[in-house]
């Protein structure tokens, strides 16, 4: 536990000292993190601090589909198969670059909480895919003003690209030959597609990670 | 309120103004105002109008006019396609119409960026001089056609954000990425569709390699260097994935030699 992580915990823990329970349970969970569990996962600040918040997205991802296509869903067509083994592939791809490109500077291995998401589903595993990947491309489309350097602008912008054409192909797998690929439930009037700031995204992910993420240190707009 | 005199005081600060504003605008915007706005509405319309010509970096400005001559281009593409007798099979009718509504939406929005320095729409040739006959005849032609726009698409805008950094162009940037996506799901959908008619599984929603026509397109996709780094091999993955993975920009200069053959 560091300074900082130290100083927040006791300074929660006095708060609470009326009710032991609470500062049990505090150091229960603070425990179950395991030997590398430091409390919260502090994604840092400034490009790295982006860099993380997308390192974190690819986790999560890179985890959903490596699953998917370990236990896939009942009538899985080939087409389906094809599909989700190359988006897995692209998301693992997208994780291990980030891990790389971050050294040491990158935050740890998350725990990806899926219990929400019946695997042998094909309504439940394709449900998620889609909010997973239009949740990307919000994620991505929302952190580019808050990068500072044009490479890793460039970076992000060839990652995005990817992740809404998972996303349009996922919701097409829903609703072939729709309008559902590119729908009025995420376009807006102006023809502009999803844009979220990590503030609106981090919460929204945080039903599907175990760790706590703390992005006190990211660029805001 | 007396609009003309307030330009004219503006004119007397900023000689370029009335340049800026030039009179197709202040035309149609006293069209609009006299039709459509109270007069209470009538600072927002104003501050609008102005701040529009006045906000964004002269880079950003070519970043726009650059934009918009795409989005004409798709724009008229699917207005002529989708109002084609006997082109677009029924099941696939609805997704070209929803491409078309973006590409409508996207040329109005970039209008409204840019105001009076919005270039004038081109005529278009989209057999690029009898290249690709018959476009509006052949849906083969047509979804080849599409994917090719909408991959350049991805491409040309990807290029350009580096040039909507500056911290006044903040908007620009959000719009430019929301937009780029919205290609990207195009791109995605119209490529699925190639792929079904021809019945030809390697050409799949996303780019492999540089795989793909017309050439120019897809040249440079087979990028395996991001970020400064090799990445082939990467978790012992396939040369295909690593490069269907990333997605690359394209040049100005690239793109404007692709889209040419189609401008009268």
């Amino acid at each position: 536990m560091d300074v900082v992580n130290r100083r927040f915990f006791l300074r929660s823990a006095g708060l609470a000292a009326a009710t032991g329970a609470f500062i049990m349970q505090s150091c229960i969970k603070d425990h179950d993190l395991g030997p590398g569990g430091t409390g919260a996962v502090n994604l840092g600040t400034g490009d790295i601090g982006i860099l993380n918040y997308a390192y974190a997205l690819e986790q999560l991802e890179a985890a959903f589909y490596i699953q998917v296509i370990a236990t896939p869903y009942s009538g899985i067509t080939d087409k389906e198969r094809r599909f989700l083994t190359d988006i897995r592939d692209h998301e693992v791809i997208h994780r291990e670059f980030f891990k790389a490109a971050l050294g040491a500077a990158a935050i740890k291995g998350l725990s990806p909480n899926f219990t929400g998401i019946d695997f042998n589903s094909r309504a439940s595993v394709l449900g998620a895919a889609k909010t997973f990947e239009d949740t990307g491309v919000s994620a991505y489309n929302g952190a580019g003003i808050l990068i500072q350097d044009p490479g890793y602008l460039l970076l992000a912008g060839k990652i995005v690209s990817v992740e809404a054409r998972h996303a349009a192909i996922i919701r097409d797998l829903l609703m072939p030959n729709t309008i559902s690929f590119a729908g009025d439930d995420i376009i807006d009037g102006n023809g502009l597609d999803l844009l979220k700031r990590p503030s609106e995204v981090l919460p929204a992910i945080a039903p599907f990670i175990y760790d706590t993420i703390d992005a006190s240190g990211l660029p805001t707009p | 309120m007396n609009i003309f005199k307030i330009i004219d005081e503006i004119q007397q600060v900023d000689g370029d103004a009335v340049e800026r504003l030039q009179h197709a605008t202040r035309r149609s915007f006293m069209t609009k105002f006299s039709k459509t706005l109270t007069a209470a509405a009538v600072p927002t319309a104003m501050a609008g109008i102005f701040n529009k010509a006045y906000a964004f970096t002269p880079g950003a400005i070519e970043v726009l006019k650059f934009a918009l001559a795409l989005e004409y281009l798709e724009d008229d593409f699917y207005k002529m396609g989708n109002a084609a007798p006997n082109l677009i099979p029924a099941k696939y009718k609805a997704v070209f119409n929803q491409i078309g509504k973006h590409e409508t939406q996207h040329v109005n929005f970039l209008k409204g960026a840019l105001g009076a320095a919005a270039p004038a729409k081109p005529a278009f040739d989209f057999s690029a001089g009898g290249a690709f006959p018959n476009p509006f005849g052949v849906f083969d032609t047509f979804v080849f056609l599409s994917h090719a726009f909408e991959d350049t698409g991805v491409r040309a805008y990807k290029g350009q954000a580096g040039n909507l950094m500056a911290k006044e162009d903040e908007p620009l940037l959000d719009y430019a990425l929301q937009i780029h996506s919205v290609e990207a799901r195009h791109a995605a959908k119209s490529r699925d569709i190639l792929s079904e008619i021809r019945n030809n599984d390697r050409i799949k929603p996303w780019i492999t390699l540089d795989e793909g026509s017309p050439k120019p397109v897809y040249a440079g996709d087979e990028n395996t260097i991001q970020g400064g780094v090799q990445i082939i091999g990467i978790a012992g993955k396939s040369l295909e994935a690593v490069t269907e993975s990333f997605d690359e920009p394209l040049t100005k200069e690239a793109v404007l030699a692709i889209v040419k053959p189609f401008i009268k």
